[in-house]
């Protein structure tokens, strides 16, 4: 028994989930502090939050080329964990510094707003970060439920209330799959740990053909393709993310499925190794139907909020599509792609957060008509995160499109990549239409409730940075996601 | 400086776009003043090119600068690898010297927004350079895609009425045809990767070595085929053509005509055709064939249109069936005959869409039955819309002569004799149309009131005009300026193309020639 201590203490590494732990703990802390500040005063709530997320990122950077097991081997942060740790940090930096204002504007003043999102955020490091089909699971269930309140978080708007009990709904059930696909794999392998699992299937080739095995694999990657939002699992994605604040919705379309991807790569790639063909030929499918999908319904649009949440679909399939390719160069490219994501989507939802109306009634395709007269510099900063959804050079965009398809091709999928492309064209036609009631249209309002303040600003510039510097100047960050891929 | 020359002359506009960012938003007449100061500075700096006598003697790529842009090891590279070689020398010549031209043509078109205006003229002509001078296929590709956002925004923001239609249209056209070379440049990079002879699989004139099996050439070529052929274009991917030109302003449509379209025939002679050579003999009848149609089918499109823009467009998909003829001929003279047609396109049809532009600037129609006796309204206008107009048709004595003749004679030795037969019916045509324009728009009495007190050109309206002029008469009475420079270019990748350059007898430079033989020869050994 005492022997069972020490090694379970020696097996303990707390440096493999420092970063989740500061965050945490910086969690409670600003949680304490919200208690005692004034009620309606959250300002210095975000700043205190904003400072948690760099100090976690600095402490995560640490386990860049110094992989930390921990947990007997159920956690491991090794440069896969920190590139996503780091997507996941950015996007909730990014949407806490677009959300003050926006809370005030809309009547909602909430400090435990933000703790919310660093609990996402530690959330999405455990799953990034997990080797355990419990710790996965563990993470997944800290940032769904913290998602759950995030995505009502506006308790008297029924969008809001609508939003958050559909996650919770669907959440919950595609949870249960996942965790009735854990038991089964158990089942079969009598271990949760993904080596464990890779393991027995080498020993035992013949399992991997084994019912319960496949069933149990399906069942838990159901779980995951939720989480990604990959057609057919899309369904909830359009009213939460229309329903939900609209800086939630941005970290929703980042962060969470920058995490969901960690999970479903990892335990593609390294649990369920043994399933490879089927896994390809699953995702090829799957890739297809999700960015078509996306694509096709999102052309029918008028709402921008549902608008990007099909694009986001979409984009997830184009992602995917490194899944498929199943070698170093789509592996990469999925962190490539989850990264630049980020920025032009974030960036492209906080124009928005700046020119809703209270109630945001006004976020259709009519309602930015002349945008681009009245708030120039808004226009043009819209228009480079289009032109980076679109995959058009020199921006981000093209350069992660590039990275992804150049997976496939160079992997022998040449119709998918041209599938893929031949859907990047269908998706111009949306982005355009926003350009062209951007540019095109005469102004019908004079912009004049649209008061850039300077918190979104800073995000807007990062993600405007961050977009067209990896779109000129991708070398540093391919790289970078060249060494953190399986 | 020499050694930085192309790089210079790229980002030149750019670096103009981000001072006039700066600059005072409804001082229109200072933005004008600057931008035309920016891009007369980028044709100065481009000048010394045009004077360099290297392009005479060796076809070979000229002014390199190679920088490694992206490594990520064995995955992918890419690099800054630019130069320039007789083929390209005119068209980079005709984009520095045409952009001055449409910004001093815009002057008073424009109103509504010109730093935006301005901002994109710049930024479609650094676009534009750099897709000429790319070496490097993913290079190329950035800057070719980076050409459809400023014309998007040209088109859809100083267009005409139906202008959102056409800019949508132009968007999804031109970018369609563009992924799917993209799939293309990334397979030809992983194939010549894996077949181990070539370190960088993105540098074209590494791929011209590269022995690509046909089933990979016949599908390789179809994608960048396909892509070329939207941009030219070519019948019946040209739809988007007519509706861009109607719908964009002036300006727009100079550039349009004049370089951007060069942009499709460019990508056949320099990409589809010499990287997948043994798919040509596959599709040159299909392809020499559309052009045929594109030429007769234009011609007589052109010949029933009422909007006089609509016409110039509709004689835009003829003139480039002539080019596209003369280069699937596959020997020196069509090649010669259709890069100079180029050019030339460039310099009449442009002429003709600003001559169109001064009528619309002067009326704010373009149909032509609310015209008539114009001539002797405006005489010098009519002086210099007769010249342009000889020079569209291909009178002898201007710049379309030269090139009509030289592709129609190619291709008529070339093995496409029967298609050059009924290609010159597009000669005959394009003379009825445009002479039939001609008399109704600017000959007779003056029937409508409105075109009474019609004002001659303005000596702004003349200076642009007369650059232009220059050209018809210097290409059509001695063309040797041009061809000089770019023979030995042409004759390399005629070798390229597997075609045999040998089968121009009498062409200017016997010696180049010569050399050329001699350097097919030693390929064929090599062989």
């Amino acid at each position: 028994m005492e022997n069972l201590v020490q090694e379970a203490i020696q097996n303990v590494n707390f440096q493999a989930i420092m970063p989740s732990l500061v965050l945490c703990v910086f969690g409670m802390v600003i949680l304490m502090v919200s208690v005692f500040s004034k009620r309606g005063s959250t300002t210095h709530v975000a700043w205190l939050s904003i400072v948690a997320l760099v100090v976690t990122g600095f402490v995560a950077l640490t386990g860049w080329n110094n992989p930390q097991a921990g947990f007997a081997g159920s956690v491991l942060f090794d440069n896969f964990a920190t590139f996503f740790s780091m997507i996941c940090i950015i996007a909730a930096a990014l949407t806490i510094l677009m959300s003050d204002d926006y809370l005030k504007r809309e009547g909602y003043p909430v400090s435990e707003y933000y703790p919310l999102i660093l609990f996402t955020t530690a959330g999405a490091m455990w799953m990034a970060s997990g080797t355990d089909l419990m710790t996965i699971f563990l993470g997944l269930e800290v940032l769904s439920v913290s998602l759950y309140v995030l995505a009502g978080f506006f308790r008297n708007q029924v969008r809001s209330n609508e939003a958050g009990l559909k996650y919770f709904f669907l959440g919950a059930f595609s949870t249960g799959f996942l965790l009735y696909g854990v038991a089964l794999l158990y089942g079969v392998t009598g271990t949760t740990k993904l080596e464990g699992i890779a393991a027995y299937v080498r020993a035992n080739p013949e399992s991997a053909m084994n019912t319960m095995f496949i069933a149990g694999g399906a069942l838990l990657l159901i779980g995951f393709l939720f989480k990604v939002a990959a057609a057919p699992f899309h369904m909830w994605t359009p009213d939460v993310y229309q329903g939900a604040p609209t800086p939630i919705t941005a970290f929703m379309s980042a962060g969470p499925k920058a995490a969901a991807f960690a999970a479903l790569m990892r335990v593609s790639i390294v649990g369920l190794d043994g399933l490879q063909s089927e896994l390809t030929s699953m995702f090829w499918i799957l890739a297809v139907l999700t960015m078509t999908v996306g694509n096709f319904i999102a052309l029918s649009q008028k709402d921008l909020k549902r608008m990007l949440a099909y694009s986001s679909i979409s984009h997830a399939g184009y992602a995917m599509v490194g899944l498929v390719a199943w070698n170093e160069i789509g592996h990469s490219a999925i962190l490539f792609y989850m990264l630049v994501y980020t920025f032009m989507n974030m960036g492209a939802f906080a124009v928005l957060v700046l020119i809703g109306k209270k109630g945001e009634n006004n976020l259709t395709l009519e309602g930015i008509a002349g945008l681009g007269y009245k708030k120039p510099v808004l226009g043009i900063v819209l228009t480079i995160f289009l032109f980076s959804l679109m995959g058009l050079p020199p921006t981000a965009g093209f350069t992660a499109k590039f990275y992804i398809f150049a997976g496939a091709i160079e992997a022998g999928y040449i119709w998918l990549a041209v599938l893929g492309v031949l859907n990047s064209a269908v998706s111009l036609y949306y982005y355009l239409r926003v350009m062209v009631q951007m540019y095109f249209k005469d102004p019908e309002e004079d912009f004049a409730w649209v008061s850039i303040n300077t918190p979104v600003a800073i995000s807007i510039v990062i993600s405007v940075v961050g977009v067209l510097y990896l779109g000129i100047f991708p070398n540093s960050l391919m790289n970078l996601a060249k060494l953190a891929g399986f | 400086m020499a050694d930085y020359l192309l790089s210079m002359m790229t980002f030149f506009p750019l670096l103009g776009i981000l001072i006039l960012l700066f600059l005072p938003r409804d001082n229109g007449g200072l933005l004008k003043g600057f931008t035309l100061a920016v891009s007369l500075i980028t044709f100065a700096i481009s000048l010394p090119l045009a004077f360099d006598n290297v392009f005479t003697t060796s076809g070979g790529m000229h002014y390199r600068e190679f920088y490694q842009w992206i490594n990520i090891g064995d995955f992918f590279q890419m690099n800054y690898n630019i130069g320039i070689d007789g083929i390209s020398l005119w068209l980079v010549m005709l984009t520095t010297f045409i952009t001055p031209i449409t910004i001093l043509s815009t002057w008073n078109a424009v109103e509504k927004n010109i730093k935006g205006f301005m901002v994109m003229l710049l930024l479609l002509e650094t676009g534009m350079l750099g897709a000429f001078i790319s070496l490097d296929l993913f290079l190329f590709y950035v800057f070719w895609e980076l050409m459809l956002i400023p014309m998007y925004f040209l088109i859809g923001i100083w267009g005409g009425k139906n202008r959102i239609y056409a800019a949508v249209k132009f968007f999804i056209y031109t970018a369609v045809g563009s992924l799917l070379m993209l799939v293309a440049i990334i397979f030809v990079y992983y194939y010549a990767q894996q077949s181990g002879t070539i370190t960088n699989g993105f540098g074209i004139q590494e791929l011209y070595k590269l022995d690509l099996p046909y089933n990979a050439q016949f599908w390789l070529f179809l994608a960048f085929g396909f892509s070329f052929a939207i941009k030219v274009p070519m019948f019946p991917l040209h739809t988007w053509l007519p509706d861009a030109h109607t719908e964009a302003p002036t300006a727009g449509s100079v550039i349009l005509a004049a370089v951007l379209l060069k942009m499709g025939t460019y990508g056949y002679v320099r990409f589809a055709m010499p990287l997948f050579p043994d798919a040509l003999p596959t599709f040159i009848p299909f392809l020499a064939f559309l052009s045929v149609v594109g030429i007769i089918y234009g011609s007589l499109v052109a010949m029933m249109q009422e909007d006089i823009k609509k016409l110039v467009a509709y004689s835009s998909v003829a003139h480039l069936g002539f080019v596209m003829l003369g280069v699937f001929a596959l020997n020196l003279q069509g090649l010669a005959g259709g890069m100079i047609q180029m050019v030339n396109h460039g310099i009449s049809t442009g002429a003709l869409f600003l001559i169109v532009g001064f009528l619309y600037e002067r009326r704010h129609t373009r149909l032509i039955t609310e015209f008539g006796g114009i001539a002797t309204k405006m005489p010098i206008f009519a002086t210099i819309f007769m010249i342009i107009l000889f020079s569209s048709i291909g009178l002898p004595g201007t710049n379309g002569f030269v090139g009509e003749f030289l592709a129609l004679m190619g291709a008529f030795q070339g093995g496409l004799r029967w298609y050059a037969v009924f290609a010159t019916t597009g000669v005959i045509l394009a003379a009825i149309y445009m002479l039939w324009v001609y008399q109704r728009v600017m000959f007779g009495k003056v029937t409508n009131p409105k075109n009474e007190n019609l004002e001659d050109l303005s000596v702004r309206e003349i200076i642009i005009m007369l650059p232009l002029l220059l050209f018809v008469f210097w290409i059509g009475i001695y063309p040797n300026t041009f061809f000089s420079k770019m023979n030995p270019a042409m004759e390399q990748m005629l070798i390229q193309m597997g075609a045999n350059p040998v089968a121009v007898v009498e062409m200017h430079q016997p010696a180049a020639v010569e050399h050329a033989v001699d350097h097919a020869e030693t390929q064929t050994e090599h062989k």
